[in-house]
């Protein structure tokens, strides 16, 4: 079980994620966006929106510190305490920031009638394991530091290791294993959420536009040179007026 | 560097000719912004001034914040803010018009006339959201104050009004509003220096080499909305459905085979006029950045000569093929912009070097002066009231000259000019050369001006060369293709989608489509016999 869970999933899930991510950017350009609803509703979002995304960098920063770093390089600049001290102010805020933002981004998504209508079964779905994701993550931090025993457990020995083996693939199932209930439990979620990027609207994060930093303003592009035109069948993009924003296929 | 040339469709509107009939907005609207996602959308729409316009009042840029603005090192940068604070902003767009600002759509619950039970009252097709398909209050449109309807609750909100009013400290009347109207009908500008495409974080709006329209890459597009604030005009949207951004596409496959536009063929008043102009790329940016007043002749020296045998060489070297430089020698926008000089650019101070140009409207004055009952084509006449008439020469400025009523008035005296010469010329009182001399006009070019103003068929109006010929098979369907009717790519997707591009255009082939047309008309015009004029 433990080698299927922390041997096995890992990679099947890194191999969805770089498979899928292939597949949509192959197939599914069109489909390839942000879908902002900013149109219906401008206020709360203008809130809840960098609330999360800001406190989700954090998090993310955290938790690429907290996995890459060996622990006995910090030992050599900070105490095990210090070190701990600050990762729990830091990631407690910005987890905290994370799930108030997305807290009001749901508030705001249910109670507009109009973001509410363009929201797909695929969105709930990945609100449901994003939320979960958050909030299990956070428990983790809080109380996953001692085993039910009342034992000390520091994640940078067990799931840290086990991550970075999982880097040279030579997965050190034995050290995840021994983490708590608290930390497997949101690693699992957390791989559920990674494979389900390529499908759901958090592919956007794949497209950060950062080259557009060093781009010119004004970009001349020649005119396309042949594409076929579909005369009679369907093209994305084209549905009737009065096709609501959720109904499949057609984004 | 050696200079570059290269072309650019552009179009000069009449405004003198609008009607406000709206039929360029409606076939458009028809054309390319029929579903689902873009309810809301017009490429094309007819504004009523003084009004607010659509979405309202997107001319206070203190607001929307777009186009450019000059440093005080004379560089530009764009309103909205640099490519940083942009990307850091990007998670909620700090300045982005919402429905309300459009409209919201709406439908009629047209069933209901139908399939109501008897009953005693007339059944009623309630207005339906098509946001939210609930029932709605209707309380905005794209033309709501059309012809200046409920001007009495709305005027205040012209920005333009606004702007004079506190310049003129409170001393014009509030009902002078009433005593001049008129249309504008605006598209996309397709920009020589696009602040959307500036604004774009993704890159994926893009200028075409061969002839300058703007077009948003529907592929690259991730629907971060910063091109809306960027744009000034409000003209690109965005598709609330498929959640990318959208604008009007200059009805670039209709260009491409020589076609006019979809809103200059239908226009009734045709008052669109659209061709080419010569220009250097490389000229643009310092263009754009000069001190206001001179941005119209910098705008203007931005146009080449397509007679200079120096511009011609370098089209050329630059790969132009000899139907477009000829095409630029008849070009009628050329005409009307650079050579007559009585088109003027909208809201050249937004700094984005907009190719759709206008005409003003003398028809303000002229309705003034006929309601006063003056004789409005005595040139005496039209020429004092445009120096009297301060306030529509003033909104006229606003909007076109940035701020300066000198030129509009050169603009204005020579639009009245031709009228009263012309006057003279149909009822054969002679042709006044103290007219033409009083604008600094030949009675030649004085009369060609008015030919191409007043009777310009269409083939003047519209002077628009084929893509290159060299790539022309490139535009029509290929017949082997395997996505003719019934082939197996005849359907957008298989169970992993279809590789490529979807492409939200259905074309037939113009070209073929031109053809038929040609030889229907050629048909009618043998059965018609000889003798009879064709139209």
């Amino acid at each position: 079980m433990d080698i299927l869970l922390w041997g096995v999933l890992p990679y099947l899930v890194a191999l969805t994620l770089i498979a899928g991510l292939a597949w949509r950017y192959r197939y599914d350009q069109f489909g390839w966006t942000t879908r902002s609803s900013q149109l219906y509703e401008s206020k709360m979002l203008k809130i809840g929106s960098p609330l999360f995304h800001y406190g989700l960098f954090v998090v993310l920063g955290g938790h690429l510190l907290g996995l890459l770093i060996p622990k006995d390089w910090t030992d050599r600049v900070i105490t095990q305490e210090t070190y701990h001290a600050i990762a729990l102010t830091a990631g407690t805020i910005a987890g905290v920031a994370c799930l108030a933002g997305i807290a009001m981004l749901i508030y705001r998504r249910r109670t507009t009638g109009a973001v509410f209508l363009a929201t797909t079964k695929n969105d709930k779905l990945m609100y449901v394991v994003l939320v979960a994701a958050l909030v299990f993550g956070i428990i983790a931090t809080l109380t996953g530091g001692t085993y039910p025993d009342g034992t000390e457990h520091n994640y940078r020995e067990t799931v840290s290791i086990w991550f970075r083996s999982l880097m040279v693939f030579q997965p050190n199932v034995h050290a995840m294993a021994e983490s708590t209930l608290q930390f497997k439990v949101h690693i699992l979620i957390g791989l559920a959420l990674i494979a389900l990027i390529p499908f759901s609207r958090l592919v956007h994060a794949f497209t950060v536009p950062l080259h557009y930093v060093f781009r010119p303003y004004v970009i001349y592009r020649s005119r396309d040179s042949h594409t076929p035109t579909p005369s009679q069948a369907r093209v994305r993009g084209w549905d009737p007026v009065g096709t609501t924003d959720k109904d499949k296929g057609q984004r | 560097m050696a200079k570059r040339v290269m072309a650019q469709v552009a179009m000069v509107m009449n405004l003198d000719k609008c009607i406000g009939c709206h039929t360029c907005s409606v076939t458009c609207k028809q054309a390319w912004t029929n579903r689902a996602g873009t309810e809301y959308v017009w490429f094309n729409n007819v504004e009523t001034r003084p009004g607010q316009g659509y979405p309202r009042r997107y001319e206070d840029q203190d607001k929307w914040r777009g186009g450019w603005v000059r440093t005080p090192s004379g560089g530009l940068k764009l309103r909205a803010g640099g490519r940083l604070q942009k990307l850091l902003s990007i998670f909620a767009s700090p300045v982005q018009p919402g429905l309300e600002d459009y409209y919201e759509p709406w439908t009629y619950d047209y069933e209901n006339l139908t399939s109501a039970p008897l009953g005693d009252d007339f059944p009623v097709a309630r207005p339906k959201s098509l946001i939210t398909g609930e029932n709605t209050a209707i309380t905005w449109s794209a033309n709501w104050d059309d012809s200046l309807g409920g001007i009495e609750a709305t005027r205040n909100a012209d920005p333009i009004l606004e702007k004079l009013r506190a310049e003129s400290n409170e001393k014009i009347r509030t009902d002078y509003e009433k005593s001049f109207m008129f249309f504008l009908p605006r598209i996309c500008e397709h920009c020589l220096n696009p602040s959307c495409m500036a604004s774009c974080p993704s890159g994926a709006i893009y200028k075409r080499s061969e002839d300058g329209i703007v077009l948003v890459d529907q592929d690259r597009c991730r629907g971060w909305r910063q091109c809306i604030t960027g744009c000034p005009y409000k003209k690109i949207y965005f598709n609330h459905r498929s959640g990318k951004a959208e604008k009007c596409t200059f009805c670039y496959p209709r260009i491409e085979v020589g076609l006019p536009t979809v809103c200059a063929e239908t226009c009734v008043g045709r008052l669109r006029y659209l061709g080419i102009i010569l220009y250097d790329p490389d000229a643009v940016l310092a263009a754009a950045s000069v001190p206001e007043e001179e941005l119209y002749q910098a705008q203007l020296d931005l146009m080449l000569d397509p007679n200079d045998p120096e511009v011609i060489a370098l089209a050329r070297a630059g790969g132009m093929a000899d139907d477009w430089i000829i095409a630029a020698q008849r070009s009628p926008v050329y005409a009307l912009i650079k050579h007559f000089k009585v088109a003027l650019p909208l809201h050249p101070e937004y700094r984005t070097m907009p190719m759709v140009w206008y005409i003003p409207p003398l028809s303000p004055v002229v309705d003034l002066l006929r309601d006063q009952g003056h004789d409005a084509e005595a040139a005496g006449n039209l020429f004092g009231a445009i120096d009297a008439l301060r306030i529509p020469v003033e909104y006229l400025a606003e909007l076109f000259t940035a701020g300066d009523t000198k030129v509009v008035t050169e603009v204005l005296q020579k639009l009245a000019a031709m009228r009263s010469y012309m006057r003279g010329v149909t009822l054969g009182t002679g042709r006044d050369t103290a007219l033409t001399d009083a604008v600094g006009m030949t009675p030649e070019a004085m009369e060609q001006m008015f030919r191409l103003l007043a009777i310009a068929k269409y083939d003047d109006r519209y002077v628009i060369p084929n893509a290159h010929r060299e790539q022309a098979h490139n535009l029509e369907e290929l017949a082997c293709s395997l996505d003719s009717d019934g082939g197996p790519g005849q359907y957008e997707s298989g169970p992993f989608g279809q590789p490529g591009r979807p492409i939200p255009v259905a074309l037939e082939t113009y070209a073929a489509l031109k053809e038929r047309r040609a030889e229907a008309e050629a048909d009618m015009a043998g059965q018609s016999g000889a003798g009879k004029a064709t139209p």
